[in-house]
């Protein structure tokens, strides 16, 4: 049991993780790969938060009679990861909106087809 | 122990939700779901005593995060009914699923050797964590130990993020930003239904 609840956060990582890569190579439309793609980036800073934790810490914010902090560290990258994120999100939007703009479709399998039969 | 508890479901929420969104056709519905998911994020990223992240996580990841993808929706949307939804999925990818299940296995036995969660003595809190807890306030007068790093001891870090910001903005602007030729842009639209 102590296995199991020192573990399920790094499963649950490796099921959003699996979860999202599954959805950007098995489905074709181009919005919800970027939704998978989304998943999984989240499933990484879970990852990173999760090895951040210590057991009875506080949130790194030195205050006086707190004795353990959570590492600050992973915090860090991760609020870095998470505003890089958005930015190359809007930017695969933008693109998406073009190839709409350009093939009528934004799903996968049209878009070969209409390039094929060009 | 109640932390545990809290963890426990909202990780278990976390992964339904997903799950979810893999399996909806309908767009907006994935969107919205895609809300919920980064607003549990939030909540769990509070319950593993990282405020900060939850802040930034609630703010980007639930609100612009779904607004540019309502807007994207809104410019993508079919010309008739149903506006939202992807094309059926015509069989069943067994390659991905075999990939994933292959690759889920590896990272499952992968954990084996992971210290628990919320070790103290676990080698990513042995490290320069301590350095930064003892001395940040003398350094910086930060009380904010995260602010202090983010902005002082790996400020490179943070001007790498913004170049990397001001960059998509610019691809950004470039790809749908001012005035394009409406006309030859039609004309294009046309041939593809013909072909389509």
């Amino acid at each position: 049991m102590e296995f199991f609840i020192g573990h399920y956060n790094y499963w649950v990582v490796i099921i959003l993780m699996m979860v999202g890569l599954y959805t950007v190579i098995s489905r074709g439309n181009l919005v919800k790969k970027i939704i998978g793609l989304n998943i999984f980036q989240v499933s990484v800073f879970f990852l990173y938060i999760s090895l951040g934790t210590v057991e009875g810490g506080a949130a790194p914010i030195i205050a006086e009679g707190v004795k353990v902090y959570s590492n600050p560290l992973p915090h860090v990258l991760i609020l870095t990861a998470i505003v890089v994120g958005v930015a190359t999100t809007a930017l695969a939007l933008a693109l998406v909106v073009r190839i709409k703009e350009t093939y009528g479709t934004i799903e996968e399998d049209e878009i070969h087809n209409l390039d094929h039969s060009l | 122990m109640i932390d545990v508890v809290v963890d426990i479901i909202l990780l278990t929420f976390l992964a339904t939700t997903s799950i979810a969104i893999m399996r909806i056709n309908n767009l907006f519905a994935i969107v919205m779901l895609f809300g919920i998911f980064s607003l549990l994020s939030a909540g769990l990223f509070v319950v593993m005593d990282a405020p900060d992240v939850a802040f930034t996580e609630a703010a980007v990841g639930a609100g612009i995060s779904t607004v540019l993808m309502l807007a994207t929706l809104a410019l993508v949307k079919r010309k008739k009914e149903p506006y939202y939804d992807e094309a059926p999925q015509t069989h069943t990818a067994w390659l991905p699923l075999i990939v994933v299940i292959v690759t889920g296995s590896a990272l499952v036995y992968g954990t084996w050797d992971i210290p628990s969660f919320g070790s103290p003595d676990a080698p990513s809190q042995t490290h320069v964590a301590r350095f930064y807890l003892e001395n940040s306030m003398l350094d910086t007068g930060v009380p904010n130990t995260v602010t202090a790093v983010l902005a002082s001891y790996r400020g490179f870090d943070t001007l790498g993020e913004v170049t990397v910001i001001f960059t998509a903005a610019v691809a950004v602007l470039l790809l749908i930003g001012g005035k394009r030729p409406k006309p030859a842009l039609k004309a294009k639209d046309e041939e593809g239904q013909d072909e389509a």
